[in-house]
């Protein structure tokens, strides 16, 4: 089973305590009313799916019941590095920590 | 607890009994339960009014002196308040916290939750056998506390003991949780 470190907890966390939750650092305009639909639909429904490292909010529901958002390889499935909601995105780790990083947490 | 038509309220799981030598499994006896959330500036006023130490370090339960009364650690915000003296809990926890004039949100839960006491040598090993948690005495110590998971439902956990574990699950799951750990229970160490 997929470990998640939750930074709440300060703990890693059996996957299916935790839902995905969509993509990080979407900014919410301060002005909603005067988006044009063009910029509404950017907002609101497009979305990058890139494959490799993205930036997800996901939730511990079944746990803490706190969003928080995680870098996760969409190819590997490996989780690099977990931080709070609200936190500034974070540069991504270089590949040799990751590696040291991800070994010990059974994944 | 005293029904003004004189009518006892049946506990959801009444007159179960389930488990083996190894473990044993019993509803726990009514309480009084309260969903409390507070921002962390609100959190010593409102233990002064608890009369215990909310816990604020993750995964912790903390109870009172006497045994009755206990907060559990359930999100950075949030706690399970559980009191269960006077059999069945008549403790006006709502408000008590009220009278604390402290920002908190407290909500009375008591009947939407049931718990489940799993005992014995075998406890852990019965649990494992639907939570996900490494339940080991290192990782989840006595009076670790969590929500998890147990088989397809959610549960908040709590060691109270080396072997005794309390269950704590919403009542209209209470019937699966416990024919579950039952079943659980027939496969851990006959």
């Amino acid at each position: 089973m997929l470990l998640i470190r939750c930074p709440y907890c300060d703990e890693s966390r059996p996957e299916i305590e935790f839902r995905h939750a969509g993509e990080a650092h979407i900014v919410r305009s301060d002005k909603m009313a005067d988006l044009t639909p063009d910029e509404f639909e950017r907002y609101f429904f497009l979305r990058d799916n890139r494959k490799g490292d993205v930036y997800e909010r996901w939730r511990h529901i079944h746990g803490c019941g706190r969003f928080l958002n995680a870098v996760r390889n969409t190819v590997t499935d490996r989780f690099l590095m977990t931080y709070k909601a609200g936190e500034p995105r974070p540069a991504l780790p270089d590949p040799q920590a990751q590696a040291a990083a991800t070994e010990g947490n059974g994944q | 607890m005293d029904s003004p038509v004189g009518v006892e309220r049946l506990h959801p799981l009444h007159g179960r009994r389930g488990g083996g030598a190894a473990v044993g499994l019993t509803p726990a006896q009514a309480a009084v339960r309260i969903s409390l959330r507070a921002k962390p500036d609100a959190v010593s006023a409102l233990s002064g009014g608890l009369g215990l130490d909310l816990p604020t370090r993750p995964k912790t339960a903390v109870v009172n002196a006497d045994g009755t009364r206990s907060a559990l650690w359930l999100g950075p915000d949030e706690w399970l308040v559980i009191d269960d003296g006077e059999h069945g809990g008549s403790a006006d926890l709502v408000k008590a916290l009220a009278d604390t004039g402290v920002l908190h949100s407290a909500v009375d839960v008591s009947h939407r939750q049931t718990a489940i006491m799993v005992t014995g040598e075998a406890a852990a090993e019965t649990l494992a056998a639907g939570c996900p948690q490494d339940l080991s005495l290192k990782a989840f110590p006595v009076n670790a506390c969590s929500r998890t998971v147990l088989g397809k439902i959610e549960i908040v956990l709590w060691r109270m003991a080396d072997d005794m574990f309390r269950v704590e699950c919403w009542r209209s799951y209470s019937d699966y949780a416990f024919a579950f750990l039952s079943e659980a229970a027939r496969d851990a160490k006959a």
